[in-house]
């Protein structure tokens, strides 16, 4: 396959297509349109299931019924309405049914607007939904690798039987750059044992895909399955992208768009001859913990770099521990940090400006004064 | 003379709700005064002979808990023989 | 010399093979049990047990999946239309019903009700009116009648504060993608076989692949009401009916073509 300029939404909408996805059902939401603009016109091309619903509560729970079947089901929305689809998500994982979601985030709380933000972070990662869940979170920092996330986020949502979610800024939706879809994969033709697709002759013994366990110690079984399938991610499914990292006495972390642009702050740095690094966690859930408490022991601080009030700034925090210094730079409510911003915060780190004293967001808030 | 019938109600069902009783045309059913259920209940039973099997308790029974029984009439043909 | 002759019994009625060999979780009197057993006697009928999918709602019916032999989900609450679209968008040779309460369908669930209606979904809906939350102990219910009192209505429900019951069968006739919406009640024999008949023809719209039906069954709560079982039943015919008259509110021409 060649590459070719594709936008974010679309491409994201095509690979999952290639993945082999069954059904999509979705609500239109600015910035994420495109996507089940797309799908409208390919599922049906296709002849695969393809229904724009009457909200994004009715699109969650379509797409509960149809990964109940064992289907490789999706849906998408940006940050509004995936705030309505937790509740239809706390089922899906309570009934360990395998499904996709797609987030393209804008700025809120609210209404909020469609500019592009990374302040889902919290509702996603750490659950929007009730109860003791994990979701499986994929946060992309280009078309390309929208792409291969998106891929990659079926086989992990079927793996685990859970939701997989690829956790994208509006910008990344909206953008356009040259990328490589996958092949096309054949539709599934078969259905998984566990699936309630009616008996039909072959079983004997009737399917239940519940996510209700009245009798206590039945639910807490039931949780504690899933936490030890949540370990079972852990082990294996961490990922994240590091930049020149070899000799970094400094590090910078951010994912997805923040990421990205903090990566043209890092090379800035380095062409002045700043020891600095990219960490870009691309699993944010799993999140690389152990590795980040690692490369405490090594490296003289952090400073972590969001398009939120600091949301995983909390979970590296976590990780370093006190061990050294972590700085935050965050940009709100839809606006994008520039590069040369980054770039000043790096240049101030690297002249002393470390401390173990107090908390980051609050020194990062100070310095906010009158910027805005 | 009317068509015979009988009743099984199991007792793994029956709640003792008493609407088998009320609709029986015949008024032949009961709730046994002195049997229980393992669930505490007093089952519908045939309180006495006149049961024509018409099946109407079981049509207005919630637990599906009534098997009905009827006489196999002779056929015409075999009643002439 | 005259034989006492033993004649040979036939069966008239036995236990439908679609229910499961356990005890429910209802009252004793409760209506849901006739709902659940002639729904199950016409899949037995139909002889599609096997293709069957049910979606199970929250309420009273929560634990409908135990009752039925057949592949079962459970929605979340109002939710089971969606699921259901869900179900048989990916598999459209399959029957996929949803069971769904009034507070369930009627209040929490009316979107998705509504919106799976007009696009003709392919599903059945049954749909269980007993005028109240029968689950969380008697609540006044989109369906509790003016002046009924609940548990949150204790002076009757005040329609100045409360509005209006709502007919559900009535306002999903409206709709262009509803091909069968009837209301039936199981309050005598005779009412239990007209609700047969309907369970069937919705079952058999579906089977022709003819869109959205719907069966709304009035039902008795005696346990709720504060009534006996025959009291509660004689209070449906007497309240509910007059206010929920019983009657076909949407059969498509398609539909009436039909012969069972």
């Amino acid at each position: 396959m060649a590459r070719e300029l594709l936008k974010g939404n679309e491409a994201i909408a095509e690979a999952a297509i290639r993945a082999g996805l069954q059904a999509y059902f979705g609500y239109p939401i600015t910035p994420q349109t495109e996507l089940l603009e797309w799908m409208s016109k390919r599922m049906p091309e296709l002849g695969r299931a393809f229904v724009q619903a009457e909200s994004e509560l009715a699109a969650i729970n379509m797409v509960y019924g149809a990964a109940c079947t064992g289907a490789r089901v999706m849906t998408s929305s940006s940050s509004p309405g995936i705030s309505l689809m937790m509740e239809g998500i706390s089922y899906i994982i309570g009934t360990e049914v395998p499904a996709v979601l797609v987030d393209v985030m804008r700025g809120g709380p609210g209404l909020g607007n469609i500019a592009p933000a990374q302040s889902d972070y919290n509702q996603i990662v750490h659950g929007g939904g009730h109860g003791d869940y994990h979701l499986i979170v994929l946060a992309p920092a280009s078309v390309q690798e929208a792409v291969d996330l998106t891929v990659l986020a079926f086989d992990l949502a079927e793996k685990y039987r859970t939701v997989a979610v690829v956790l994208l800024d509006g910008s990344l939706g909206q953008m356009m750059e040259p990328a490589e879809l996958p092949p096309m994969r054949p539709v599934k033709t078969t259905f998984p044992e566990w699936a309630a697709t009616g008996m039909m002759g072959k079983r004997e013994k009737r399917n239940i895909l519940t996510s209700i366990y009245l009798n206590p110690p039945d639910e807490e079984q039931t949780n504690l399955r899933l936490l030890r399938r949540w370990q079972e991610v852990e082990a294996s499914e961490i990922r994240f992208k590091e930049y020149f990292m070899d000799d970094a006495r400094y590090v910078v972390v951010g994912f997805g768009s923040a990421g990205r642009v903090a990566l043209s702050a890092v090379r800035a740095a380095r062409a002045e001859g700043i020891p600095v690094g990219l960490l870009r966690p691309v699993t944010l859930s799993p999140f690389p913990y152990e590795h980040i408490r690692k490369l405490a022991q090594r490296v003289e601080g952090f400073l972590v770099v969001e398009m939120n009030a600091g949301q995983m700034l909390e979970d590296v925090r976590l990780a370093v521990a006190g061990q050294k210094p972590v700085e935050f730079y965050g940009r709100l409510g839809g606006v994008m940090p520039f590069p040369d911003e980054i770039l000043s915060e790096i240049q101030r780190i690297a002249s002393g400006g470390l401390t173990l004293e107090g908390h980051p967001r609050e020194r990062w808030l100070q310095r906010m004064n009158g910027k805005n | 003379m009317p068509v015979q019938g009988r009743i099984v109600v199991s007792d793994l069902y029956c709640k003792g709700c008493e609407l088998c009783v009320a609709a029986c045309p015949q008024h032949v059913l009961q709730l046994s005064p002195d049997r229980l259920t393992a669930k505490g209940y007093h089952p519908a039973e045939l309180a006495g002979p006149g049961c024509t099997g018409c099946g109407i308790c079981a049509v207005v029974c919630p637990e599906a808990a009534i098997t009905v029984y009827r006489q196999k009439m002779p056929t015409r043909k075999a009643a002439e023989a | 010399m005259v034989m006492e002759q033993i004649l040979p019994e036939e069966i008239v009625y036995q236990r439908p093979e679609s229910l499961v060999e356990v005890s429910t979780h209802y009252c004793p009197g409760c209506t849901h049990g006739v709902a659940h057993r002639l729904i199950a006697e016409v899949i037995d009928e139909m002889g599609i047990r096997d293709r069957m999918i049910g979606v199970a709602s929250v309420g009273c019916s929560v634990f409908a999946y135990n009752y039925f032999d057949f592949d079962w989900v459970q929605a979340p609450h109002g939710r089971a239309p969606a699921m259901a679209t869900g179900i048989k968008r990916v598999l459209p040779d399959r029957f996929v019903v949803t069971y769904q309460g009034d507070g369930d369908m009627a209040s929490i669930g009316m979107a998705e009700v509504v919106h799976a209606a007009a696009r003709g979904e392919n599903i059945t809906v049954f749909f269980i009116n007993n005028a109240n939350y029968g689950m969380t102990g008697g609540q006044m219910a989109p369906t509790t009648l003016p002046g009924q009192r609940t548990t949150s209505s204790p002076g009757g429900r005040d329609v100045e504060t409360a509005g209006y019951p709502i007919r559900a069968a009535e306002l999903l006739a409206t709709l262009e993608g509803a091909s069968y919406v009837v209301r039936r009640s199981l309050h005598d024999p005779k009412n239990i076989r007209l609700a047969k008949k309907a369970i069937r023809t919705a079952l058999e719209v579906q089977a022709q692949g003819m869109g959205f039906s719907m069966v709304e069954l009035l039902s008795i709560c005696p346990t709720n009401w504060g009534m006996t079982p025959v009291d509660s039943l004689h209070w449906l015919e007497e309240h509910m009916v007059p206010y929920y008259p019983l009657g076909d509110y949407k059969v498509a021409p398609m539909v009436a073509q039909i012969r069972i």
